[in-house]
């Protein structure tokens, strides 16, 4: 194996010059942009009265610190996806953060001010109940987890079990919660539903039972959503069916006593399910007696329990979000209430007196393309004065996170819907309006010839006084220091430069939320969120309209489809301003099962778009009169497919002239063997420059350039390593034949494809060499073509010539794309995302099945390299250099103006655009291109020939005279 | 306004595809293949249906035979009519109006041992122009493809040749008989990585160098004369003119 890698390593030197960034190019070309996710928990470090941190543990298993001053990043430590590597719990205390993970599997300890781990610990299997900090004389030492059926206890400092105790009748009893007042005693608390509670008293020192006793209680049926714990150890609950609060006093062992609310004068608002919110800001002490009760969507009330009876010491109304604080011995609630329709306030409430403390009130601004308010964290500080101070963090239902001081300046946002792109599609910036100017002469009506001379010589003048103010702009720029002509990118002064290298990339996310970002800096331009987005919502984003057809504005339109039902939405948008269009999608009321993007336009230069419902009724959008006429006229030419994964069908239709379609293929695959798992076609935007390959003997290799082939992948059900198999199929999308069909055997998934031009190559995961290979298939029409001027699917009588090869490759990927440019001239690459972070740039010649096992001399005049069975690594590939990108899940490419610039958008966690040159730039002048030399040369050759021509001709005269 | 006359040509199309279905099932018993028997015996019989209607609205009938040999290696072999004067007016009417020829079978397991096993629910369809079967005189190739367990997994049909140019086909001989050419496509195993074959080579190259030292010769002991002349041209041109600004380095 190494004399191999050795050997390949220098056929790759012999091929291939260096391609990497220099180190003054890093950050001029690309940016990153990291993000952690929807927060689950946060916590403010609050250990050192300066601190400038925030700890947020996110749904997306990130655990990270934001600074509060600037809303970057400090550090991320970004864990396992899926229930492996869930966050259960985050307890704070100092400068140590534990977090309970992947269901109760791992313990961890971090240290908040770098971030590094203190400790890990792999806990007893059972799933995770609750985990609670355990204090003892003003100080932490140990912190308690609650599992299914034992609960264990660990030192804070190292992590080291303390002791570890098998819960009684676990069986039956369903333990819950873990309480600890900081007494020397853990209280453990069952229940058994509509029976009773079960309190058991565990001792820290030794873990013995100190106590254990069942208290009745019929009408409960869950601890941890109806019941917490207040004051000395008091257990209260709220029964939304009796409509009562219960308390138990944990330490006397007596029976629960019922407090009506009417009593208290309070009412329940119909259908609600009340909730109890308690504060305890030491563990070494109880918690506070005072509590919150949620009564209504925004009706809250501040409880005292005062030796066992409830006073009421404010009610909250209206209140959309409440939270307790602490700070140095003060604790305060903060409440959140409704101003008016686009802001809300918040104000600090006395948790002693339940008096409103003065200026203390802040306003939030609801941004109207955001979401309402769902969480609020809060930072109190005590001031000089001794009086508390606050910031407060609000989330919002699209995942915002925004940070506001008093009286409710914005320190930071951070947009971390942008952590779960979905779909995106890079829009061409709109020219400037004297460009669009000149544009739209072509448009219009001539009138007169005269009137036309007229209007060009005036646009050419006003491209002439655009010229002279640039340069005027650009000299009275160079005389200014460089940091201060960086001029800030807004959605006002957007135009398209020179070589189209600047675009508007829209963004969709998966909570519905759509942004449009500079490609060039990375700056969000306009956001737009989206309501009523289903959970499981399907999004396909179009470009109907590109900014080509002035003054027309662009248009993209957003499928929103929701995987249960079928049923889908339309959200149709100008792409550059975020603007919804006035003009109004239909009304899909039957489920839609494929939809597609035709070339055809409407008068107004908006592609069509065609949706096909489950009754296989085709509906048009936009459906003028005028696209009506178009369709019935091309009907018998539009061909459409669809594919039933669940029972292997693959099926071809054709559009009718009244918009019904009829059957005209049908491709069944048995899903009892194996399962469709993806289907790939060819990018429409897609151009091939040359139309054959020249070989060695100079004849030339024609490549089968079907627009309609479709690579379809399926995986065998059968999972034994020995007899899985993945199987590719070519099939073309109109007429439904098979060209080629190819099973890899022992190999399984997760398969990555990328189908472009006349080649598929895919990836997967081969089970008898326990490896990563890559397969590439590419298609031939033979020496000759068969009809040269245009290509039909339904005339295409001989099958390709399918040539296929293997290469083993050394990492695990997570995704693959393919390089795309203008005019397809420049040669192509693999964008391929690798799981360690890193994207590789792997030029398409290394994947060539014509790579020839025994070099010849012609061989060598083809420029082939010489097979070897293993792909390299190369690190100059690597165009994000040290800009790892977490969780890459997607790869987006888009042609700029420039033949040699492709621009690349990765998207993960993590975001980051760059732009790739697959054949160098060979249309572009380097940087430090030495101007003055080739001038200087230019003009010196000039001057020769004008003296030497001065000089012929003195001669030529002398020689007459003579 | 035509609705009447269209559901009686309906009509008179189904009568008349019903009648060809009988004639078909009639032909096929009949025998005009001797060894109909011996297939019989070995492999199992599925219809291939065709249809062509003037409204495309599909009416499959039966056009053929095929006669499938499960086993390792499945053969499938086709016993077709020839089109009745119906069907050739009507081919010829389809073809004129641009509408499609289907055929379809349904689909089956190659594999399986009785019959039962073998048909399963449903048909695999495809389709060509009707217009570009007329014009190739009924000269198609089939190609049936099945999956690595012998599924039957898809059908497809092309004409030779495939284009339609809008020739006349006058004579209705040439639109008799069927001329197909059928294929059976089994699924290729991909290759893998060949790396026994690529150290086998590497092994035969180091082979080879060990055998001519001339390979085995350092660098230096190689081109010392270059190198040499080299340093020579260079020390002399360095003497000759001192170095100007430092040059340009980097380009």
């Amino acid at each position: 194996m190494g004399k191999l890698i050795l050997l390949s390593l220098k056929f790759a030197i012999l091929f291939f010059t260096v391609e990497a960034v220099f180190e003054d190019q890093v950050g001029k070309f690309d940016w990153r942009q990291q993000y952690v996710g929807k927060v689950r928990f946060s916590h403010f470090d609050t250990h050192v009265q300066s601190s400038k941190k925030v700890l947020l543990a996110t749904e997306n298993n990130v655990f990270a610190a934001v600074n509060t001053r600037t809303g970057e990043l400090g550090w991320r430590h970004v864990d396992k996806t899926g229930p492996e590597g869930n966050i259960d719990a985050f307890l704070q205390y100092g400068q140590d953060a534990v977090l309970v993970i992947g269901n109760g599997r791992l313990l961890r300890s971090w240290d908040i001010n770098v971030g590094g781990l203190n400790w890990e610990v792999v806990l007893d299997s059972g799933s995770f109940q609750s985990a609670c900090l355990v204090g003892q004389q003003n100080t932490v030492k140990q912190v308690a987890v609650l599992k299914k059926a034992a609960i264990s206890l660990h030192y804070l400092s190292n992590g080291h079990q303390k002791w570890i105790e098998n819960l009684p009748d676990s069986e039956t009893v369903d333990y819950q919660t873990v309480y600890s007042g900081g007494n020397g005693e853990v209280y453990v608390l069952g229940v058994v539903p509509h029976s009773h509670i079960t309190v058991v008293a565990y001792s820290v020192e030794d873990g013995e039972i100190i106590k254990q006793y069942l208290v009745e209680a019929p009408w409960l049926s869950n601890l941890q959503v109806s019941c917490t714990v207040v004051s000395q150890g008091v257990l209260t609950c709220i029964d939304s069916a009796t409509v009562s609060l219960y308390t138990l006093d944990l330490h006397a062992q007596s029976q629960m006593t019922q407090m009506p609310l009417q009593t208290l004068g309070l009412e329940l608002a119909p259908g609600f399910h009340p909730t109890l919110v308690s504060s305890q800001p030491n563990p070494s002490h109880p918690p506070l007696s005072e509590f919150l009760l949620q009564l209504g969507p925004d009706h809250y009330l501040l409880l005292q329990l005062n030796n066992g009876h409830v006073v009421t010491l404010r009610d909250l109304k209206p209140a959309m979000l409440v939270t307790f604080v602490t700070t140095g011995d003060k604790t305060v609630a903060a409440v959140m209430s409704p101003k008016n329709r686009t802001a809300c306030s918040v104000n600090l409430f006395s948790v002693e007196t339940g008096r409103r403390l003065l200026d203390t009130t802040l306003i939030f601004n609801i941004d109207p393309n955001g979401g309402k308010p769902e969480k609020l964290f809060v930072q109190a500080f005590l001031k000089k004065d001794d009086s508390v101070g606050y910031r407060v963090m609000v989330q919002t239902e699209d995942h915002t996170l925004t940070f506001l001081q008093q009286p409710g300046r914005v320190i930071w946002t951070r947009e971390e819907a942008l952590s779960d792109v979905v779909t995106m599609e890079m829009v061409d910036l709109p020219l400037t309006g004297t460009q669009a100017e000149l544009e739209g002469e072509f448009g219009k009506k001539a009138d007169g010839l005269m009137s036309m001379v007229l209007k060009r010589l005036s646009s050419q003048f006003v491209l002439l006084q655009a010229w002279i103010s640039h340069l005027w702009k650009l000299f009275y720029d160079a005389r200014k220091p460089r940091s201060q002509v960086k001029n800030e990118v807004t959605i006002e002064n957007l135009s398209r430069d020179e070589f189209n290298l600047q675009k508007m990339m829209v963004m969709v996310t998966a909570s519905g939320k759509l942004f449009g970002i500079d490609s060039n800096t990375g700056s969000i331009l306009w956001r737009h969120n989206l309501d009523n987005i289903p959970a499981n919502a399907a999004f396909k984003l179009m470009v109907q309209r590109t900014t080509a057809h002035f003054p027309h504005p662009p248009q993209c339109t957003l499928l929103i489809k929701d995987k249960d039902t079928g049923l889908a939405t339309l959200h149709v948008f100008n792409p550059i301003f975020g603007k919804k269009s006035h003009i109004t999608p239909p009304a899909l009321t039957q489920p839609i099962l494929q939809s597609l993007i035709l070339p055809l336009m409407d008068q107004d230069y908006a592609k069509v778009l065609l949706l096909v419902d489950d009754q296989y009724k085709v509906s048009a959008f936009p459906s003028t009169k005028n696209v009506l006429q178009q369709l019935q006229e091309m009907a018998s030419s539009i061909f459409f497919f669809l594919i039933d994964s669940s029972q292997g069908r693959l099926s071809g239709y054709r559009l009718r002239t009244d918009l019904s379609t009829e059957l005209i293929w049908e491709v069944i695959v048995p899903p009892e063997v194996q399962r469709i798992v993806s289907v790939k076609g060819k990018r429409p935007n897609e151009h091939v420059h040359s139309q054959g390959r020249v070989m060695g003997d100079r004849s030339v290799l024609y490549k089968y350039l079907n627009p309609n082939l479709l690579a379809v992948v399926t995986e065998s059900t059968d999972t034994h390593q020995e007899r899985s198999f993945i199987a590719i199929l070519l099939i073309d999308g109109v007429t439904g034949r098979i060209f080629h069909e190819a099973v890899q055997r022992k190999a399984r998934g997760p398969v990555h494809v990328v189908h472009s031009e006349n080649w598929v190559v895919y990836e997967y995961w081969s089970t008898k060499s326990r490896r990563n290979e890559f397969s590439v298939i590419e298609l031939y029409e033979g020496m000759e073509l068969y009809n040269s001027t245009v290509f039909s699917s339904l005339d295409r009588p001989h099958a390709p010539q399918v040539l296929q090869q293997s290469y083993i490759f050394p990492s695990s990927i997570s995704t693959m794309e393919a390089t795309l440019t203008e005019k397809g001239i420049t040669s192509r690459h693999l964008l391929i995302g690798l799981s360690s972070g890193g994207i590789l740039s792997l030029p398409k010649m290394f994947l060539d099945p014509r790579r020839p096992e025994i070099v010849s001399e012609q061989i060598r005049e083809e420029n082939l390299i010489p097979y070897a069975p293993e792909l390299l690594i190369r690190t100059e590939w690597f165009i994000n250099y040290n800009q790892t990108v977490s969780r890459v899940r997607g790869i987006y490419t888009a042609p700029s103006g420039l033949e040699s610039t492709c621009l690349v958008v990765a998207y993960g966690l993590d975001i980051y655009q760059t732009r790739v040159y697959p054949s160098k730039q060979f249309d572009v002048l380097k940087d430090d291109y030495d101007y003055m030399l080739i001038s200087s040369v230019l003009f010196a050759l000039f001057f020769a020939t004008m003296i030497s021509k001065r000089l012929a001709e003195v001669k030529l005269l002398n020689r007459a005279w003579r | 306004m035509d609705a009447p006359i269209f559901q009686l040509k309906f009509l008179v199309v189904f009568i008349v595809s019903f009648i060809v279905f009988v004639n078909f099932v009639y032909c096929n018993n009949g025998g005009r293949h001797g060894d109909s028997l011996d297939t019989e015996l070995s492999g199992f019989s599925v219809p291939l249906e065709h249809s062509f209607e003037v409204d495309d609205v599909a009416k499959f009938s039966v056009r053929g035979a095929l006669v499938l040999k499960g086993g390792r290696e499945p053969t499938v072999s086709l016993s077709q009519n020839q089109l009745s004067e119906e069907d050739r007016i009507k081919l010829k009417e389809v073809a004129a109006v641009d509408g499609l020829y289907r055929i379809r079978v349904p689909r089956v397991f190659l594999q399986g041992d009785r019959q039962t096993e073998q048909q399963m629910e449903g048909y695999l369809t495809s389709f060509v122009r009707a217009c570009a079967m007329v014009e190739s005189h009924l000269s198609d190739a089939i190609t049936l493809t099945t999956d690595v367990s012998g599924y039957l997994i898809g059908i497809s049909i092309v004409t030779l040749p495939g284009a339609c140019r809008g020739t006349e086909v006058e004579d209705e001989v040439d639109l008799e008989v069927f001329n197909t050419t059928l294929r059976v496509m089994a699924p290729v195993n991909a290759p893998g990585p060949e790396t026994a074959l690529f150290l086998e080579r590497m092994e035969q190259e180091l082979e080879k160098k060990a055998k001519n030292p001339q390979e085995q010769k350092s660098f230096f002991a190689k081109y010392w004369y270059l190198i040499l002349g080299g340093a020579i041209f260079l020390m002399v041109t360095n003497s000759a003119q001192p170095p100007a600004g430092g040059g340009r380095e980097q380009s």
